[in-house]
């Protein structure tokens, strides 16, 4: 058996990041504790976890708002140290709140010429040719060029918001809960639009979302976080069908579903503790339900599972499946 | 069949001016008995929230009512007016999306819970905390007795919203009225929302209406379920029946936008075009423009809600038999 061949190098390469931030109360706190993930051209990954798991600290690492404590992050092998203008460019955030990443005073226009002119990506004419087919591939009107953040309603904004991160023509959207902030039918169209931005424009996304359901609709490959690391990856037909940390199996069960037929398993207690309370042994242990005596003392490796490169999981008994509640 | 809590009967909202007054609500009618639950599920604007709060006597000032009577136990309720919230006291209670607009933050969490039982329950101050650390720990809050110290800004999302519904519950009411009270919050806190949820449903024979955008969260928790779309009802019927088949194309929509983990890989389909704007609604089905059905007779004339009496639905729509399954 053959797998397709695959770059030697993946577009994006995060390799053992960490981030700490100083505590209101002295020290630091981890809150992002050796992630890496790898990310290739025109591919989705979603990116897994509950609040405070460290998941919007490895985006905003990701587009260079933070500096990470140690670890690399490279674009098509050069290492994003030293950030050049065009490199910049090429990683764009897209946040949850439209309504707080636009200025309220600027219209449409004034924003996406500004930044074709700053990035000199269009000049005379094209300016404006280049301005209205970024409406149209975000599904917006040309006339909604004139108008200011407060004449949309959110889903629009989102739109805008997309429009302005690929303007600049970027190799990876990194967007940060797109759509939890909207109407199920609203989000559907941004799904839909994520999706064929990155099949027409060849865009790499990483989508970021407390909701699995959502990250199921779009990513070929999903990586699930708990308390600052990764404790399971994989393409996602495997993580969903199989998942192999009693963690992903908890935030499958949790997803709201439509299907009646399928029974949900036991609820996961409680709330993921903060980042500075991180608990012996196996972060997950105290919500566990596999729990067992090594897992309160011994932090389990994230490994391969089943001899499969491409799965991982962090878990002492990752070589079990966790059928939870789920059996049909 | 058990008489119902909570009966809404043609209730019609407003808003605008002397001169041109635009209905968000259309005169829609519902009840709900003790113990059992109701979902009213629809995009944003569709007047869900505003059918809530015009039963709660909690409408902004902007809305008018234009007609419709709320009965809780048999007994009529002022719609508006100087009596309509304290003849909602005690019977009625509402939960809301964000439990921080809803708290005070200069107080802790156990003295908002004990300044209802006190002032509902006529209890004396040292009964009323009393009572509040039971409901906090009725409501899953561990430590109790020590979290009701904290002030809300010291609690989590969920915490927050536990607290909002021992407030509610606080007042001993027949009827929870929840306006989109998980939206905010993560998918594992969300489930055990909606698990307490239910379970206080049964245990205190609650009438529970829960709104939400969401067809799979409405789901988990609802027996029946109403669609709204531009101020009216839909369709209505048994939540599991509706969802395997539903008959309105609106229904049919919706279901096809969520999102559903037992769906990996299938990109959710999103409804064409928007919701009209109030006072600018098509003629005809207001549902038209954006439905693969429509045709002539759907433009013109009223569709009303009708009855198929013989599986407790109902469907506002000329061409339900058209509509497939999912």
């Amino acid at each position: 058996m053959s797998a397709p061949a695959e770059p030697l190098t993946p577009m994006l390469l995060v390799r053992d990041i960490s981030v700490s931030f100083s505590s209101a109360r002295g020290g630091r706190i981890l809150a992002v504790d050796g992630v890496s993930l790898s990310l290739r051209a025109g591919e989705a990954v979603g990116l897994v976890g509950e609040s405070g798991c460290g998941k919007t600290t490895v985006a905003r690492t990701i587009a260079g708002l933070i500096t990470p404590d140690s670890g690399e992050i490279e674009l098509d092998g050069e290492p994003l140290t030293r950030r050049s203008r065009a490199m910049r460019r090429a990683i764009q955030l897209v946040f949850q709140d439209p309504y707080a990443s636009l200025n309220p005073r600027r219209t449409v226009r004034s924003v996406l010429r500004e930044l074709l002119r700053l990035h000199a990506l269009a000049e005379g004419a094209d300016v404006e040719r280049r301005c209205a087919e970024l409406m149209s591939l975000v599904g917006l009107p040309a006339t909604a060029l004139d108008r200011r953040p407060a004449a949309f309603s959110g889903g629009q904004r989102q739109r805008v918001a997309i429009a302005r991160a690929i303007a600049v023509e970027p190799r990876l959207i990194v967007a940060d809960e797109p759509v939890s902030a909207l109407d199920v039918s609203v989000a559907a169209t941004i799904l839909s639009l994520f999706e064929r931005l990155r099949s027409e424009l060849d865009l790499g996304l990483l989508l970021i979302s407390h909701n699995l359901a959502v990250v199921a609709a779009i990513c070929d490959r999903v990586a699930v976080m708990y308390l600052g690391r990764v404790v399971e990856s994989g393409p996602r037909a495997a993580v969903f069908e199989d998942p192999r940390h009693p963690y992903t199996r908890a935030l499958l069960d949790a997803a709201p579903r439509l299907r009646p037929e399928i029974a949900e398993g036991p609820r996961l207690r409680d709330e993921a503790p903060p980042a500075g309370a991180r608990p012996s042994g196996c972060a997950f242990h105290d919500r566990c339900p596999r729990v067992e005596e090594i897992c309160r003392h011994e932090s389990p490796e994230l490994r391969a599972v089943d001899g499969q490169p491409q799965r991982t999981a962090a878990c002492h008994f990752s070589h079990e499946r966790h059928t939870g509640g789920r059996a049909r | 069949m058990t008489a119902p809590a909570l009966e809404v009967h043609d209730l019609a909202l407003s808003i605008g001016d002397r001169h041109r007054r635009s209905r968000v609500v259309d005169g829609v009618s519902f009840a709900v008995a003790g113990g059992h639950s109701l979902g009213i599920v629809g995009e944003s604007g569709c007047g869900k929230s505003l059918t809530l709060r015009g039963v709660m006597a909690l409408a902004p000032a902007a809305v008018r009512i234009d007609s419709g009577t709320v009965t809780l136990g048999g007994e009529e309720l002022p719609l508006r007016g100087r009596h309509a919230r304290a003849a909602r006291r005690g019977r009625i209670a509402m939960i809301f999306q964000d439990p921080l607009s809803a708290l005070d933050p200069v107080h802790s969490a156990g003295a908002q819970v004990a300044e209802v039982a006190r002032r509902v329950g006529g209890r004396s101050p040292r009964a009323a905390w009393e009572r509040a650390i039971e409901l906090l720990e009725l409501v899953g809050i561990r430590e109790a007795s020590r979290r009701a110290r904290d002030f809300p800004h010291q609690l989590s999302g969920g915490m927050r919203q536990r607290v909002m519904i021992a407030m509610a519950l606080a007042s001993e009411p027949a009827v929870l009225l929840c306006d989109e009270p998980t939206t905010a919050l993560d998918v594992t806190v969300q489930a055990q929302v909606l698990d307490l949820l239910d379970s206080l449903r049964a245990e205190l024979r609650l009438a529970l209406v829960f709104v939400s955008h969401d067809l799979a969260v409405v789901r988990g928790i609802c027996e029946q379920v109403i669609v709204m779309y531009a101020g009216r009802f839909v369709e209505t019927g048994p939540t599991a029946a509706l969802l395997e088949h539903p008959r309105h194309p609106y229904t049919l929509g919706l279901r096809q936008a969520v999102v559903d983990v037992d769906d990996a890989g299938r990109t959710p389909r999103s409804i064409p075009g928007e919701l009209p704007e109030p006072g600018r609604l098509p003629s005809g089905c207001p549902f038209h423009p954006r439905c693969v059905y429509a045709d002539d007779a759907c433009t013109h004339g009223t569709v009303e809600l009708e009855s198929h009496a013989e599986d407790g639905r109902t469907v506002a729509c000329l061409h339900s038999d058209l509509v497939p399954a999912p």
